[in-house]
């Protein structure tokens, strides 16, 4: 850490609570080139492989899993240009109740040896003529390379990105002196207040995506407003599961396998991912917390509670998919039948 | 830029014709071959049929705006009938209202209706399966929403004969006031005023949507008038639409026997075959959208102020969106994109209370009944945009 003084506090990334039990495939050893500090407690790393090769394309939004030893594994939003394929670039939040991924992230020196999962994506950007940017804190990481795109791309967008003060809001300047400020709003509540969600979000357009990133409360602030809205137009981005899932009583249901023939009881201290290895049924998962969207299933009848935060308001509406790792089956529904 | 324009095909055909509502196909045809947008002298409206362009006007609700009405004549400079409805508006007035109308009806919201809307269902196909033969609309589709809707909003008993016949107001005034408007809105201000009545919040059961969208007055979301217009739009929109689903899904599973067969076999694809018969044989019709500035539609220049009449059941049957067999019903076809709910801002709120209630029914039915077939033809109902029947005669084999 350059110039931080004795002791790195412990902090942390995306998600406070992703600690990661399975590892989804191959890791990708890197190399930290640079670390510097681009806001209060936020710091960026830029990355390069160890073989001096260039990483396979990604495209806006995507994320990587970091593996910050001692088994930890962090998820982080790419803030770099899909363009630039010699270097990967996150940026790092330090949170001082965390439990241990960014204090081990905040640590890195240039010349640290680095081990990380190629990008994956479960916030793309989907084609639109109009797009409207949100941003919360930290959840600017993933929305540049978005910027950066539909910019490229000739679209018409703004960005409005709220943060406590502008010295804790990475990237604010940068992005102020690319795109002018006819595009870019900084909204900084020491200057003038709270972002009003009514005023950006209350007269919807046609055409137009929301691309929203940042806390819990924020994002289920937009989620409200964009009920206004024609339905598929917000994509959020969030930094921990859902809240709602969370509250949500666990009572005991059954899984029936469909392909495996078998059928398992989820109690209510497991999940049905859990439920479903111990009979030695495999299952690709990830996070295993909602969060990445690997361990996706086929329902095939039953009415599942989507507890994640990956799936889109379509694919909860269409119930025919679900995330083993933390979704149950509806309150009066006894039994969901898998494609497992 | 300049885009380069032609001038609108003009039609003489009248879409709101007996013979042209009673077999709307053959007309629908002729309108999509016409060209991407014709112009309508029966309506004074331009009219789109395909599915790309009735895509682009749901969707582009800034050009092509709701707060001329739904009816061929502009509502903003000759005030309708009623107040205007969440239909009937755009934003930032529609955006509240659909706030408060989407918080309280969402798929979470409704999965809770499951568990009461299955025995109404099981007892009226109990009964229907001991019949070798009945009639699939007075005798179900009319019979099922009617029982279970209303008690979900939370209305009183009393005044519930209205509903139908105020339904058919709302619905025939988005076409031109021809005799069929005239004959709906005989008795207009009784059934308009015994549906006013049961939208007010002492009327309603305090566990129901109705109550719950008077909430977001309280909450300081919408007016009271709003609430008052939003329980309107459920009770006016929620239930004739409904019927028409759940009629039109019967009468086309009545002519394939096969995929009756097969869905016997897996009744968990009954919602899939309720989406396809939508888009095959879609309630809603058509209505109206208004032009806010000029602008050009599939190389036609349309001026601001100008009707367009939308021809959603179209859209659903152009063979450039769902291929040769368009008119056909494929149990197979993945009839994801129709817009017989709409699309788009606009789109229908009451979505997944009209699936559950027609994949119950067809469930039900499918678990009684192991053949289904027409006894005598079908009597189409006149009515200016939804698309149904009167009567719909069919001969079963229980089991």
């Amino acid at each position: 850490m350059p110039g931080q003084g004795t002791v790195v506090q412990s902090g942390l990334s995306k998600e406070s609570e992703d600690l990661m039990t399975a590892s989804a495939g191959a890791t990708i050893d890197v190399v930290v080139d640079r670390a510097d500090i681009v806001a209060d407690q936020v710091v960026s790393l830029v990355l390069r492989r160890a073989d001096g090769l260039p990483f396979d394309s990604w495209q806006p939004g995507a994320h990587i899993d970091v593996h910050v030893g001692d088994g930890l594994v962090r998820q982080y939003s790419l803030c770099s240009s899909p363009e630039e394929l010699d270097h990967l670039r996150i940026g790092v939040l330090h949170v001082p109740d965390s439990r241990g991924g960014s204090k081990a992230v905040h640590a890195l020196l240039p010349g640290t040896p680095l081990a990380i999962s190629a990008p994956r994506n479960n916030f793309p950007l989907r084609e639109s003529r109009r797009y409207l940017f949100l941003a919360g804190g930290i959840g600017i990481t993933p929305i540049i390379p978005m910027l950066e795109a539909a910019d490229a791309a000739g679209k018409e967008w703004t960005l409005v990105y709220g943060g406590r003060s502008r010295k804790t809001m990475a990237f604010a300047q940068q992005l102020e002196d690319r795109y002018g400020l006819d595009r870019i709003r900084i909204v900084a509540e020491d200057e003038v207040g709270r972002l009003d969600l009514d005023q950006v979000l209350g007269m919807p357009r046609a055409h137009m995506l929301v691309y929203a990133c940042g806390p819990g409360g924020l994002l289920g602030a937009i989620e409200e407003r964009c009920m206004g809205w024609p339905p598929g137009a917000l994509h959020t981005e969030r930094f921990v599961a859902s809240t709602l899932g969370a509250a949500a009583a666990n009572a005991p249901f059954e899984v029936e396998l469909a392909r495996t023939g078998t059928t398992v009881t989820v109690t209510n201290d497991k999940t049905i991912l859990e439920a479903v290895e111990e009979v030695g049924v495999r299952v690709l998962s990830s996070c295993r917390h909602g969060l990445c969207g690997t361990c996706e299933t086929q329902i095939i009848s039953g009415e599942p509670e989507h507890r994640d935060a990956v799936l889109s308001e379509e694919d909860r509406e269409a119930g025919e998919i679900m995330l083993v790792c933390v979704s149950r089956a509806a309150a009066g529904c006894p039994r969901l039948v898998l494609d497992l | 830029m300049t885009v380069s324009t032609h001038e609108a095909n003009v039609l003489g055909e009248d879409p709101f014709e007996t013979a042209n509502l009673l077999d709307p196909y053959p007309f629908l045809g002729r309108l999509r071959d016409a060209g991407a947008v014709s112009y309508l002298e029966s309506t004074g409206s331009y009219a789109v049929a395909g599915y790309q362009e009735v895509y682009e006007v749901l969707t582009d609700f800034e050009t092509y705006i709701s707060s001329g009405g739904l009816g061929p004549r502009d509502i903003r400079k000759d005030s309708g009938w009623r107040p205007p409805s969440i239909l009937e508006s755009d934003p930032p007035i529609h955006t509240v209202m659909r706030r408060a109308l989407t918080g309280v009806i969402n798929p979470g919201t409704v999965r809770a209706l499951r568990e009461p809307f299955t025995p109404p269902a099981e007892e009226l196909t109990e009964q229907l399966a001991e019949r070798k033969r009945f009639d699939a609309i007075t005798d179900l589709a009319e019979k099922y929403p009617l029982r279970v809707f209303p008690d979900a909003v939370g209305i009183p008993d009393v005044g519930r004969e209205h509903l139908l016949p105020y339904g058919n107001m709302v619905f025939n005034a988005f076409g031109p006031e021809n005799y069929i408007f005239k004959q709906a809105f005989a008795q207009g201000d009784e059934h308009a005023a015994a549906v006013m009545r049961n939208c007010q919040r002492e009327n309603l059961d305090a566990t129901g949507f109705g109550a719950q969208i008077w909430k977001r007055v309280e909450d300081g979301l919408i007016t009271e008038q709003q609430a008052t217009l939003l329980v309107r739009a459920l009770l006016s929109a929620g239930v004739d639409t409904t019927i028409f689903g759940i009629g039109n899904t019967i009468s086309v599973l009545a002519r394939y026997p096969e995929a009756w067969a097969r869905l016997r076999e897996n009744p968990k694809m009954a919602k899939f075959a309720v989406d396809e018969a939508l888009r095959l044989e879609s309630p809603f019709q058509k209505f109206h959208r208004t032009v806010s500035v000029d602008t050009v539609l599939g190389g036609v220049h349309l001026p601001a102020g100008a009707k367009v009449l939308v021809f959603l059941g179209a859209a659903n049957r152009d063979p450039r969106k769902w291929g040769d067999n368009a008119d056909e019903f494929d149990l197979d076809r993945n009839a994801s994109g129709h817009v017989a709910f709409g699309m788009g801002l606009h789109q229908c709120v009451g979505q997944p209370i009209a699936r559950l209630e027609m994949e119950i029914v067809l469930q039900q039915l499918l678990k009684r009944v192991s053949t289904i077939e027409p006894d005598g033809a079908p009597a189409p109902i006149l009515h200016n945009v939804l698309r149904g029947f009167e009567s719909l005669p069919v001969r079963i084999t229980a089991g």
